[in-house]
């Protein structure tokens, strides 16, 4: 259906599992709207020009920026969270690979992180140390390094792997 | 930062898109993936009154084959790109471009017909659709309109398309046998901008190049085609010679600006290195 010229849109979409309705002004970007209307902080607002990654959603179960989408784009769609996937325990094997190798630097970072880190995990299972570097370079911030960040996620796909090779 | 205030409309066909871009002039702005246009206005470099959000379009999607082209719809998207066994098969050089277009999260919603109408001169495929000789299929009140790739990009973030029109597709030609394509760019970091890069596209028969289109992103102000570098290559193998000549005749190709970081000098040089290895990768 399409929506003729409005600065705010009554939008729906499905978020976390449940089907969300609000007018929406047309400028607020997707994270915004997340964090302060619906009181979801997880995933964090810092560049607010896509460089970062700190505010990685999953869209449709694809990642995305969450500071380059407005929230009336979000119309029809699903979307997921840093909570959503928390409390579902999808990202289980990844938080607790994080905690044991304490794989968060300053820890602003780590929602999108992780969110990136999920969809590596579950989109290319075999891929090598260089593969994760490349995947996770759209969440650097202003840490370096990343080594117990890219050591974890490897330790999640090792440990996958050999669980499918049983 | 946020974005300034703005309408939003979402329209279902390409008419009613147009008819939008019409009456409002240069006060909208077209919104397909955003991953360029939102940072824009996140840093309030611009401040349309209106955005036309035309990802509901289908008349702007799908990838197909007809006649002698691979007509790539404008929506397509990079992550789409780097997955289409079509473009694998027929236009391998945007395959292999694609990769380089900034991170997953982001190519998971920029778009090709975006990235070609902003016309960011260090972005990847204005550089591509330039090395393969595409063209670019343009709509507008008047109806359809085709635009060479080498008449398209004009200046600095300008080309061909008006205000009220819109990129709908670009056609790419199906690559006779013996034509072989490299991308290759240097950045500070996997996804940035890149400093330089090349996209080259040539017909490789017993070691010997002929017909070589090598077109260079970040060196000016629009992707630019080195006619001499690649005249240098005409018949002959990818030798040291060989390539040293079209290293050589690149400075009458390039005139690169300097960035923040790299001089003008800084720049020729790795365009030059760019070249060894594009024409390295072609032959191998």
């Amino acid at each position: 259906m399409s929506q003729a010229p409005a600065t705010e849109i009554e939008t729906s979409f499905v978020l976390n599992g449940t089907q969300v309705t609000r007018r929406i002004p047309a400028r607020q970007h997707l994270v915004d709207f997340l964090r302060e209307e619906m009181g979801l902080t997880g995933s964090h607002t810092a560049c607010e020009h896509g460089v970062c990654g700190a505010c990685t959603l999953r869209v449709d179960g694809e990642i995305v920026r969450g500071c380059l989408m407005l929230a009336v784009q979000a119309s029809g769609r699903k979307v997921d969270t840093i909570e959503g996937l928390s409390d579902s325990g999808e990202l289980a094997a990844l938080q607790s690979a994080f905690h044991e190798r304490n794989a968060l630097q300053c820890g602003f970072c780590t929602p999108g992180m992780l969110m990136a880190a999920l969809d590596l995990v579950k989109k290319r299972p075999a891929a090598t140390r260089e593969e994760i570097r490349v995947h996770l370079s759209g969440n650097y911030c202003r840490c370096t390094g990343y080594h117990a960040i890219v050591d974890a996620v490897e330790a999640v796909l090792e440990a996958r792997r050999e669980g499918a090779g049983r | 930062m946020k974005a300034p205030p703005f309408a939003y409309a979402r329209p279902d066909s390409l008419a009613e898109a147009l008819a939008l871009l019409a009456s409002h002039g240069d006060a909208a702005r077209v919104l397909a993936g955003g991953q360029s246009l939102l940072p824009s206005l996140n840093m309030r470099l611009s401040s349309p009154r209106l955005l036309v959000d035309i990802t509901g379009l289908t008349e702007l999607a799908g990838i197909r084959k007809q006649g002698g082209v691979l007509r790539v719809g404008a929506l397509t998207r990079h992550c789409e790109i780097e997955r289409s066994e079509e473009i694998a098969r027929h236009v391998p050089l945007l395959a292999r471009a694609a990769p380089h277009v900034a991170h997953v999260a982001i190519r998971n919603a920029g778009t090709l017909g975006g990235s070609i109408a902003l016309a960011d001169p260090a972005a990847e495929y204005p550089a591509c659709v330039l090395a393969l000789e595409a063209t670019l299929v343009i709509a507008g009140a008047q109806g359809e309109r085709r635009v060479a790739a080498r008449d398209f990009f004009r200046a600095l973030y300008t080309t061909a398309l008006a205000p009220d029109e819109l990129l709908t597709a670009v056609e790419f030609p199906l690559p006779a046998p013996g034509y072989r394509s490299a991308f290759v760019e240097l950045a500070r970091r996997h996804g940035d901008y890149a400093i330089v890069g090349l996209a080259a596209h040539g017909r490789v028969e017993n070691g010997t190049i002929s017909d070589l289109r090598l077109a260079y992103l970040g060196v000016g102000a629009t992707p630019v085609r080195a006619l001499r570098a690649a005249a240098a290559m005409e018949g002959r193998p990818c030798e040291p010679q060989a390539v040293a000549a079209a290293q050589a005749a690149l400075g009458e190709d390039l005139d690169p600006s300097p960035d923040l970081y790299h001089s003008a000098a800084a720049k020729l040089h790795l365009a030059r290195v760019l070249t060894g290895r594009a024409l390295a990768a072609l032959v191998q």
